[in-house]
C-alpha cells in the first residue's frame, strides 16, 4: 500500500525520473508475490501547460457563461442579452455526436432576461418558450409550466389556460410517462385556473342572485367548473408535498357545496399525513377551518399546540395564549405562558402591544395570586440573561416611551415584575408616566412596589437580602 | 408538379412522423398531415454547374445523391489546397509581396505533394491509380468549360504546363470503395487519418499557418508569426470555418469534419514547430539570410516592441549592445537552415521581446525595489527641471501601461468570451441528421437575432483594420503618456568615456537550464517566484505577442545564460556543494 502511494505521487512528474525510483525501491520477492502488480494512473498528455492557454469552442463559451452570470446578479439585461446571444451558439457544439448541450441554461437565462428587459414583450417571450419546448423534450413540461406562471403574471389568463390544456395533451413516447409528476402539476394549476373561473361566476352569481337575475346557466357553468376544478386539486393533494394553493381552493369548494366531511378529511390528512412535508399552513388551514365549523375549544387548541412546535413566532400564538389563559386547566394556562414567553423570543414581535398585554395580564394574576410563581421562575431562569438587553434596555425604553405609550406600559408592567422596581425600563417608564400624570402608571407603580419580593424571589434572591 | 418536387424529400416528418409533404409558395417542405413548415427547401442543386437554366430540385438523380449528396469526387489535399489559396490571397491583400503565392507556396505545396506521395510522382506499384480529373464522374457538369480543375484554383504560370496530365494521385480508389464503413465526404478523408503520420507529414488545420509562414520566412515579409496568428484571429486571414469557402459541390461530412473544422484558436508552438518539421520534410535549403536590415532582425524587432511597449528610444542602443554581445544578431544564428538539429530554432519575435526584458532588467533590476527607488530619483529630478527633455520614472511607465494594458485585456477577453465559432453553412457528420443540425441552426440563428435586439449594442461590429500596432503611444498626446522621448540619464553614469548602468547588481531568473528537448522548456516560471515588476513586463509583452509568458521567460533565461556565460561557469564550481543542500531560485550576479 505504502509503495502505490508514493508512486501515485510521482506519476504526474517526469516519467524518466519515476522509473527510476521504483526500481530503486524494488520490494523483496517474497512481498511482491504477495502484491498484486502495480497499475499505474494516465499521465496527463505533455504539452498540458500549452494546451491551458489553447483558446476553444468549450472554454471560450464557459467563459461567456461566467459574463452572463455576472451580468445577471448586476442586473444588466442588455449585457447579459449581448452575451447570451453569443453563447447560443453552444447548442451546436459537436459536428458529429449526440448533442448534450447547455439547452437548460439557456432556456433559465434567456427566460430572466426576457422577464426583466424593459424592451421585451410577451410576444416575444412565447416565442422564445416555443423555441425552448421544442429544445428539449426531457423538460418539455416544466417549460410549459414556466410559460404559463408568466402568462400568468402578465394576466393572460386564457393563454395560460389554452397551454395548460395542450401540455396535459402532450404525448411523446417514454417521455409522457417519465414527466407523470409534471402532468400532475399541470393538470393541478388547469384545476386551479377552474376554480378562478368558478369564483367568479359565484361572485357574479351572489351579486345578481338577490336582484333575481340569477340565470340557470350560469349557475350550470359554475358547475361544471367545480366539476373539473374539484377532479384536478383532488389528484395532487393526494401526493405529499406543498399544495397550499391548492387545498385552500379544494376546501373552498367543499365547503361551498357543504361537504364538510370531506374537507375535514383533506385538512386532517394534509395535516397530520406523516409522508407530507412539516407545513405550518396546514396546521393554520386546519385550526381556521375548525373554528368557522364552530368546533370545540380541544381541538383547536390541539391544532395550534402543533403549529407552537414548529413556528412558536406564529402569529396565531395570541389566539393560542388566550385561549389558554382562559382554561380551567392549570396545565394549559401554564403552556399558555410558555406560548407568549415563546413568541416574544423572536425579534418580529419586540413591539407587538397585544403580545405583551397577553404577558402582561398573566404575568400580574400569577404574582397577585402569588400561586404558581414557579412557572414564571421557570420561563425566566433560561431568559433573565437575556431579556434584560433584548427588551427593557433604557434605549427601548426612551423609545417605546415616544412611539406607543401603551406597549410601554405592558412592558414596564413586566419588566417591573420580573427585574424589580430597580430595572431601567421600569424606572424610566414609571418616571414619565408619573411626570404625565397618566393615572395607569401610577397604578403601575403601585403594583410592582408591592409585590416587589415576588420579583426578588423570582430572580431567585432571597427576601432577606433586601 | 408538387407531387414531383416532393417525391424524393422523404424523411419523416419531425412532429407527427408522417411522409406526406407539399411545397410552399416559398419553396419549403411542409407537412400535409400536421402542417408543420420545415427549415428544409427544395434543394436547388449547384446552379452554376447545371447546363440547362431550369432549376434543380433534389428529386433529380436520387441514385447520384445518394452517393455523395450531388456533390463531386474530391481529395483532402485539394481541401487544403482551396485553404490554401484562400489564406494567402488574404495575405497578398494584407500587401505580401505578390510573387509569394505563384513563386513560393505554391512551390512548397508542390513539393509537398510530391514529397509526401499526393501528387508529381511514379505510382507506387500495385496500387491502382486515379488521374486527377476531379469531377470527371459527374456527368452534367463537364459541359462547363469555365470549370476550373481545383489544382489549378492556385494559379500557375502557364510555362508550368498542364498539371492536370502530370500528376496522379496514388490514393487508390480501390481502397476507397463504397462500402467504406467510415463515412466522409471527401474520396480519402477516411484513409487520410489512418497514414502514418511519422512517414508522411500529415496535412492538418495548423499547418496551413505553418505552410504560410514558411512562405513568408522565405521572401522575408514585415511579419512575425504571433502576427500572423492575431491576424488569424482577428479573422484577417481565413481558418476558421474556411470550409464555407469551399465550392458548394464539395460536399464534407463524416471524417472530413474532423480534418477540416477548427475548434481552437491556433497556438504558437504548435504552427511553429510544425513548421520547422515541414521545412525538414521539404529539404529546403538554407533561406535567405536575415540580416540587419531585415525586420525579423532582433534590433529591428526591439525597436517595434520598445515603441509598443512605450519605453524611451534610448533603450534600443541597449538592447542592440545585448544583441551583438551574444552573437543573436549574427546572420547565422537566425537564418533558418532547415534539418539542421544543432542549432536552437529562433522565435523572433519573443527574442526580440526577451532582448527587452533583460535589458530593463540591468537597467532597473526588476527586483520589485531598485526600479522603484530610481523612479524616485527621477521623479525628484523631473520636479527641479521643468524644462528640457524629461527622465525616465518607471513609476509613471508603469501606472501608463498597466492602465492601458488592462482596458485592452479586459477586452480582449470580453471578445474571446464573444467569439462566434459558426458560420452560416452548417456542417453534419452524416445525412441522418442533417435535418437536425439544420433545425438547430436555425434556432441559434432565430435566439441569436432576438437578444442581440435585446443586447443595445451593434451587432458584429466592424472588423478592426489589421494594424502591427494593438497599442500606440504618441508624442503628440500633451497627457504625457508618451515615453519614447524621455531619458535615461538618470540611471546611467559615464566611466571611461562610456556609458554604464548605475545598477552593480544583477539576478538571474535560472542557474540552470533545463535541457529543452527532454522537458520541453528551458526554465520553469511560476509567478509567485518572482517580483511583481518582472512579471507585470513579462505580462506585457505576453499580451503584445499573445503568448504565455513562460515562453518568453524561457527565453529570457536563454538570454542571460549566454551573456552570463563566463561568470556562471566559475559561480557554479563554487556552488556546486551549496546546490546540492538545497537548489537556490534565484542567484545575483555582477552583470557585464
Amino acid at each position: 500500500m505504502d509503495s502505490f502511494l508514493e508512486d501515485y505521487e510521482e506519476a504526474p512528474s517526469v516519467v524518466v525520473e519515476g522509473k527510476k525510483r521504483r526500481r530503486r525501491r524494488r520490494s523483496p520477492a517474497t512481498q511482491a508475490a504477495l502484491q498484486p502488480p502495480l497499475h499505474l494512473p494516465f499521465l496527463p498528455p505533455q504539452s498540458a501547460s500549452s494546451n491551458e492557454y489553447k483558446l476553444n469552442f468549450k472554454k471560450s463559451k464557459e467563459a461567456c457563461l461566467n459574463y452572463i452570470q455576472d451580468a445577471l446578479v448586476q442586473k444588466q439585461w442588455k449585457r447579459a442579452a449581448e452575451f447570451l446571444t453569443c453563447y447560443v451558439e453552444s447548442l451546436e457544439k459537436d459536428y458529429s455526436r449526440e448533442h448534450i448541450g447547455p439547452s437548460e441554461m439557456i432556456w433559465r437565462i434567456g427566460t430572466e432576461i426576457l422577464w426583466h428587459h424593459s424592451q421585451s414583450r410577451m410576444k416575444e417571450f412565447s416565442c422564445f418558450m416555443e423555441q425552448m419546448k421544442t429544445l428539449g423534450v426531457k423538460r418539455y413540461l416544466k417549460v410549459c409550466l414556466e410559460h404559463v406562471f408568466h402568462l400568468l403574471c402578465n394576466g393572460q389568463i386564457d393563454e395560460a389556460y389554452q397551454n395548460l390544456s395542450l401540455a396535459e395533451s402532450w404525448r411523446f413516447g417514454e417521455q409522457t410517462a417519465i414527466q407523470d409528476k409534471e402532468i400532475k402539476l399541470i393538470q393541478a394549476y388547469r384545476g386551479l385556473l377552474d376554480y378562478c373561473s368558478w369564483s367568479k361566476q359565484k361572485k357574479f352569481l351572489l351579486e345578481h342572485g338577490e336582484d333575481g337575475f340569477a340565470d340557470l346557466a350560469v349557475e350550470q357553468e359554475m358547475h361544471g367548473y367545480f366539476r373539473k376544478a374539484a377532479v384536478n386539486l383532488k389528484e395532487i393533494i393526494k401526493i405529499p408535498g406543498v399544495w397550499d394553493v391548492f387545498v385552500k381552493c379544494y376546501v373552498d369548494l367543499l365547503e361551498f357545496y357543504g361537504d364538510h366531511n370531506e374537507a375535514h378529511q383533506v385538512l386532517n390528512e394534509y395535516a397530520y399525513n406523516s409522508k407530507f412535508p412539516a407545513n405550518p399552513n396546514a396546521h393554520v388551514y386546519l385550526y381556521h377551518f375548525l373554528k368557522r365549523q364552530g368546533e370545540s375549544k380541544k381541538s383547536l387548541i390541539s391544532a395550534l399546540k402543533i403549529l407552537h412546535d414548529i413556528v412558536p413566532s406564529h402569529e396565531l400564538m395570541i389566539d393560542f395564549n388566550t385561549m389558554l389563559q382562559k382554561s380551567k386547566k392549570r396545565k394549559k394556562r401554564q403552556l399558555g405562558l410558555e406560548v407568549i414567553f415563546a413568541a416574544l423570543d423572536y425579534a418580529g414581535w419586540k413591539e407587538n402591544a397585544k403580545a405583551w398585554s397577553c404577558l402582561a395580564r398573566q404575568v400580574k394574576q400569577i404574582v397577585i395570586s402569588e400561586k404558581h410563581l414557579d412557572w414564571i421562575k421557570q420561563e425566566w431562569n433560561s431568559r433573565k440573561d437575556w431579556w434584560p438587553d433584548f427588551h427593557f434596555s433604557r434605549y427601548l425604553a426612551k423609545r417605546n416611551w415616544q412611539e406607543n405609550k401603551s406597549l410601554s406600559y405592558e412592558k414596564a408592567l413586566v419588566a417591573g415584575i420580573l427585574l424589580g422596581k430597580d430595572c431601567k425600563y421600569f424606572k424610566y417608564v414609571s418616571h414619565q408616566g408619573c411626570k404625565a400624570q397618566l393615572k395607569r402608571f401610577r397604578m403601575l407603580k403601585k403594583i410592582v412596589t408591592r409585590h416587589n419580593p415576588v420579583s426578588l424571589r423570582i430572580c431567585g434572591l432571597p427576601d432577606s437580602s433586601v | 408538379m408538387d407531387e414531383e418536387d416532393t417525391r424524393d424529400f422523404n424523411e419523416r416528418c419531425a412532429q407527427c412522423s408522417e411522409v406526406n409533404w407539399g411545397l410552399t409558395d416559398g419553396g419549403r417542405f411542409y407537412c400535409r398531415s400536421c402542417h408543420n413548415v420545415t427549415e428544409r427547401t427544395r434543394e436547388v442543386v449547384n446552379t452554376d454547374f447545371i447546363t440547362n437554366s431550369r432549376v434543380q430540385t433534389i428529386s433529380k438523380g436520387l441514385k447520384k445523391q445518394e452517393k455523395n449528396d450531388g456533390g463531386c469526387e474530391w481529395y483532402i489535399c485539394e481541401g487544403f489546397q482551396l485553404v490554401l489559396k484562400k489564406q494567402v490571397e488574404a495575405l497578398e491583400a494584407l500587401g505580401v509581396c505578390p510573387q509569394m503565392k505563384d513563386e513560393i507556396l505554391c512551390n512548397f505545396w508542390r513539393c509537398y505533394l510530391q514529397k509526401s506521395k499526393q501528387a508529381y510522382c511514379k505510382r507506387p506499384a500495385g496500387e491502382t491509380v486515379k488521374a486527377l480529373s476531379v469531377c470527371g464522374s459527374s456527368t452534367d457538369v463537364d459541359s462547363d468549360p469555365e470549370r476550373p480543375s481545383l489544382l489549378h484554383l492556385l494559379s500557375l504560370s502557364e510555362s508550368e504546363g498542364d498539371l492536370q496530365t502530370d500528376c496522379s494521385f496514388t490514393s487508390s480508389v480501390s481502397k476507397v470503395s463504397e462500402s467504406t464503413s467510415v463515412y466522409s465526404g471527401s474520396v480519402d478523408g477516411s484513409l487520410y487519418l489512418m497514414k502514418n503520420q511519422k512517414e508522411n507529414l500529415r496535412m492538418t488545420m495548423p499547418m496551413t499557418l505553418s505552410f504560410c509562414y514558411l512562405a513568408l520566412l522565405w521572401v522575408r515579409e514585415p511579419i512575425t508569426l504571433s502576427e500572423l496568428l492575431r491576424f488569424v484571429i482577428e479573422g484577417h486571414i481565413p481558418y476558421m470555418n474556411v470550409f464555407q469557402h469551399f465550392p458548394e459541390k464539395m460536399k464534407l461530412c463524416g471524417l472530413d469534419l474532423k480534418i477540416f473544422c477548427v475548434e481552437s484558436w491556433p497556438v504558437y508552438e504548435e504552427v511553429f514547430n510544425k513548421m520547422h518539421e515541414l521545412a525538414a520534410f521539404l529539404d529546403l535549403p538554407r533561406f535567405p539570410d536575415i540580416t540587419e536590415s531585415c525586420f525579423l532582425h532582433p534590433d529591428m524587432l526591439c525597436m517595434k516592441y520598445l515603441m509598443e511597449a512605450n519605453l524611451p528610444d534610448e533603450l534600443h542602443n541597449w538592447t542592440c549592445r545585448v544583441v551583438k554581445k551574444i552573437g543573436i544578431g549574427e546572420v547565422d544564428f537566425l537564418t533558418l537552415m532547415p534539418g539542421n538539429k544543432s542549432t536552437r530554432k529562433v522565435k523572433y519575435d519573443v527574442l526580440a521581446a526577451a532582448v527587452i526584458i533583460v535589458v530593463l532588467k540591468l537597467l532597473f533590476l526588476l527586483d520589485d525595489h531598485y526600479e522603484w527607488l530610481l523612479s524616485e530619483f527621477a521623479e525628484e529630478r523631473n520636479r527641479n527641471n521643468t524644462e528640457g527633455g524629461r527622465y525616465f520614472e518607471f513609476k509613471k511607465w508603469y501606472e501608463v501601461v498597466k492602465r492601458s494594458l488592462d482596458v485592452k485585456q479586459k477586452k480582449l477577453d470580453e471578445e474571446k468570451a464573444k467569439y462566434l465559432w459558426r458560420c452560416e453553412k452548417p456542417l453534419f457528420y452524416s445525412v441522418k441528421n442533417k435535418s437536425k443540425v439544420l433545425k438547430r441552426r436555425q434556432m441559434v440563428v432565430n435566439l441569436q437575432n432576438q437578444f442581440g435586439k435585446l443586447s443595445g449594442s451593434v451587432q458584429r461590429a466592424e472588423k478592426p483594420n489589421p494594424s502591427s500596432f494593438q497599442l500606440s503611444w504618441s508624442e503628440e498626446n500633451t497627457d504625457g503618456s508618451c515615453f519614447h522621448g524621455h531619458s535615461l540619464k538618470g540611471i546611467l553614469q559615464e566611466k571611461c568615456g562610456l556609458l554604464r548602468a548605475m545598477n552593480p547588481d544583477y539576478w538571474l531568473c535560472t542557474v540552470k537550464l533545463c535541457n529543452e528537448k527532454l522537458c520541453g522548456h528551458l526554465a520553469h516560471y511560476k509567478e509567485v517566484e518572482f517580483p511583481q515588476s518582472y512579471h507585470f513586463v513579462l505580462g506585457l509583452f505576453s499580451f503584445l505577442l499573445r503568448i504565455q509568458p513562460s515562453y518568453i521567460h524561457d527565453e529570457v533565461c536563454m538570454i542571460e545564460h549566454r551573456l552570463f556565460n563566463k561568470k556562471l561557469c566559475k559561480k557554479l564550481k563554487y556552488n556546486t556543494v551549496l546546490r546540492k543542500l538545497k537548489r537556490p531560485k534565484t542567484s545575483s550576479i555582477k552583470p557585464m
